[in-house]
């Protein structure tokens, strides 16, 4: 079953992200503004996280479509978070190639390095993984990426996932 | 060593900005096409060179661009599809992150062959650095004059913008890209009609994969004639395989088409042969939907000639004994790897992607998936091989997109060729959850047919 957090909490869109819709919605043909509802949903989420409720609804009333069209296209795509993550989510990928080369052992690390299981969030709220397909980076396995810039990290080892996490926890901190 | 016709310059330092890229040539396929060339001349270059869909299908590129309706007063669009998501597939992720104005250098002749004043590039979500990278590329295009307004002086105008996906493999297959492209669920569309009548918007759209609008660029600064001199039969140019799995250089690789596949997989100048000093159990070719060979079956056909890396080729045996060249996802399985949980764990993947429109896929996937969960994990019966292929036949088919077949085909293929590996499952259930069957005689020499008469 999906989780979906049902807060209602107000949202507000920063004028930076206001700016970032215009000129999504510019690049489609008068009218066929809806097409910009896949690159706007990655701009919210990129400022607040996830994608909460109330502001689906608020790019439904941007995009001058209904909220029911905003959520089907949320919960249709995988990259959309539909309830609160850790700061860093970490995406490992799962699929064939990368289990070929130790993937597996990769997210049985994770689970035991952070503490949590999968789609849970560490105590002091600044991690939490997932198992993702396929990411198309199969010659460089096991691989995870790290939103929202989907920043890559490639050829992993239990070593290199204690590195990253204990500097991404230095970067939190500061 | 064999002339690299896309990957070229890919070492050379810069390559990704505009200066260098035209310092070695880049956008020399442009000024030809729009100085020189007719939009029909362009794509009659294209037909000549025998291009073939560079994404899985292998449809012949020039002969898709002639399909395109051209109804007076109505928009054409061209849409790159760079939703790279089959597994064992990265090449386009990598052509685009190193050499992304040759891209953008196709999108611009192909868009002009096309008639298209509005192109997209559908770049899977994931790939965000990706798209970072082409909208910096768009940008020096366009501050060059290679976009925009009036592109040289030539009174052709095109305007090159980058969509990002959701998250979806089905939006590979290129009705479902384009419901995604304007802001709906990936959910594939009934064909007919074709994009080629009504795609985008209900408007004649071409949809083509990375590395075919790549390829335009060495055809028309070549000729289509030059291009197909490369490759052997009805597999012209070159070809990007993604090479992955247990190979000791995995990579980015251009091949000659018709390289044979045995020294595609042990030379040094591509994969270098199995990692770890391991041997060779099995291949999956072209990316996971298409059908898996065990190591004898990959390197030599079943008439015992040499494999080559070409459609011809590879599909050499039907699905009997041959594969297909898909994608050009090479994944390669040494001895100790277990084809059963491989098997799952794809099977898994076409669970988890299928879009849920029709029943075979969405049920049917589901259903072998949890079949050989437990086949894996010891609570297998002799009878779930049977009920594997059973299930894998009534979804192959009867579904309205691709993914159905690509989520049977490996299935079906993996008992055909390794169902003893599949009965020692069962009947050895306590011991497969703790170790794997090994290389057993998959890759022992094949058994030559007798000539028929």
């Amino acid at each position: 079953m999906l989780k979906v957090e049902h807060t209602q909490e107000p949202v507000e869109f920063s004028a930076d992200l206001l700016s970032k819709f215009a000129d999504k919605v510019s690049r489609y043909p008068e009218g066929k503004q809806k097409s910009a509802l896949l690159p706007i949903l990655h701009d919210v989420q990129a400022e607040l996280g996830w994608l909460s409720p109330v502001a689906m609804d608020k790019v439904a009333a941007y995009l001058n479509i209904e909220p029911i069209e905003v959520y089907e296209v949320a919960t249709f795509y995988t990259m959309y978070l539909l309830r609160p993550q850790g700061k860093y989510l970490l995406e490992v990928c799962r699929t064939g190639p990368c289990c070929l080369v130790g993937a597996e052992k990769i997210m049985d690390h994770l689970e035991q390095k952070l503490g949590v299981k999968e789609g849970e969030v560490t105590a002091d709220g600044l991690f939490s993984w997932r198992g993702v397909e396929c990411l198309a980076a199969c010659g460089f396995g096991p691989v995870l990426q790290i939103g929202p810039e989907y920043t890559f990290y490639e050829n992993l080892t239990p070593d290199s996932v204690d590195q990253l996490i204990s500097d991404l926890t230095a970067k939190a901190n500061n | 060593m064999a002339r690299k016709l896309l990957l070229e310059h890919i070492n050379v330092p810069g390559i990704n900005t505009y200066d260098v890229y035209r310092s070695k040539g880049g956008y020399a396929s442009v000024e030809k096409a729009l100085k020189t060339l007719s939009p029909e001349d362009v794509v009659e270059e294209v037909k000549k060179s025998g291009l073939r869909g560079r994404g899985g299908a292998g449809f012949p590129t020039g002969m898709k661009w002639s399909f395109l309706a051209k109804p007076e007063g109505v928009a054409r669009y061209l849409v790159c599809n760079a939703d790279e998501s089959e597994p064992g597939t990265f090449k386009d992720r990598y052509l685009m992150t190193y050499i992304p104005h040759l891209l953008i250098e196709g999108m611009i002749v192909a868009s002009y062959a096309l008639g298209a004043k509005v192109s997209y590039i559908y770049v899977r979500g994931e790939m965000m650095p990706q798209i970072r990278i082409l909208e910096k590329a768009i940008a020096e295009a366009k501050n060059a004059g290679f976009l925009g307004k009036n592109i040289l002086g030539t009174g052709y105008d095109l305007e090159l913008y980058v969509q990002p996906g959701g998250g979806a493999y089905i939006c590979g297959e290129e009705t479902a890209l384009l419901e995604s492209l304007e802001g709906k669920r990936g959910n594939p569309r009934i064909k007919p009609p074709f994009p080629a009548i009504a795609g985008l918007y209900g408007c004649p759209t071409v949809v083509n994969n990375v590395e075919s609008i790549a390829a335009v660029v060495p055809i028309i600064n070549d000729g289509g004639d030059e291009y197909a001199k490369i490759g052997i039969g009805r597999s012209t140019g070159t070809k990007l395989i993604s090479a992955g799995g247990n190979v000791k250089k995995p990579g980015v690789y251009e091949i000659d088409l018709g390289l044979p596949a045995e020294e595609f997989l042990y030379s040094d100048e591509y994969c270098g042969g199995i990692a770890n000093g391991k041997r060779l159990k099995a291949v999956v070719a072209g990316g996971s939907s298409v059908p898996i060979l065990p190591a004898n079956l990959f390197l030599k056909t079943i008439s015992n000639e040499a494999r080559l890396m070409s459609y011809e080729s590879l599909s050499d045996g039907g699905f009997a004994t041959g594969t297909m060249m898909g994608s050009g996802g090479f994944i390669a399985f040494d001895e100790d790897q277990c084809i059963v949980r491989n098997t799952w764990n794809f099977t898994r993947f076409y669970s988890h992607e299928s879009c849920g429109q029709c029943s075979p896929c969405r049920e049917g996937t589901g259903w072998m998936e949890k079949v050989l969960h437990r086949l894996e994990n010891g609570h297998g019966k002799m009878s779930d091989m049977d009920l594997l292929v059973d299930v894998s036949k009534k979804i192959e088919g009867n579904t309205i997109c691709p993914l159905g077949d690509a989520a049977a085909w490996p299935v079906a293929s993996a008992i055909r060729h390794f169902r003893d590996e599949f009965e020692w499952h069962v009947t050895n259930a306590a011991t497969a959850v703790t170790r794997n069957y090994g290389i057993a005689h998959y890759a022992d020499p094949l058994v030559i047919a007798e000539k028929a008469g």
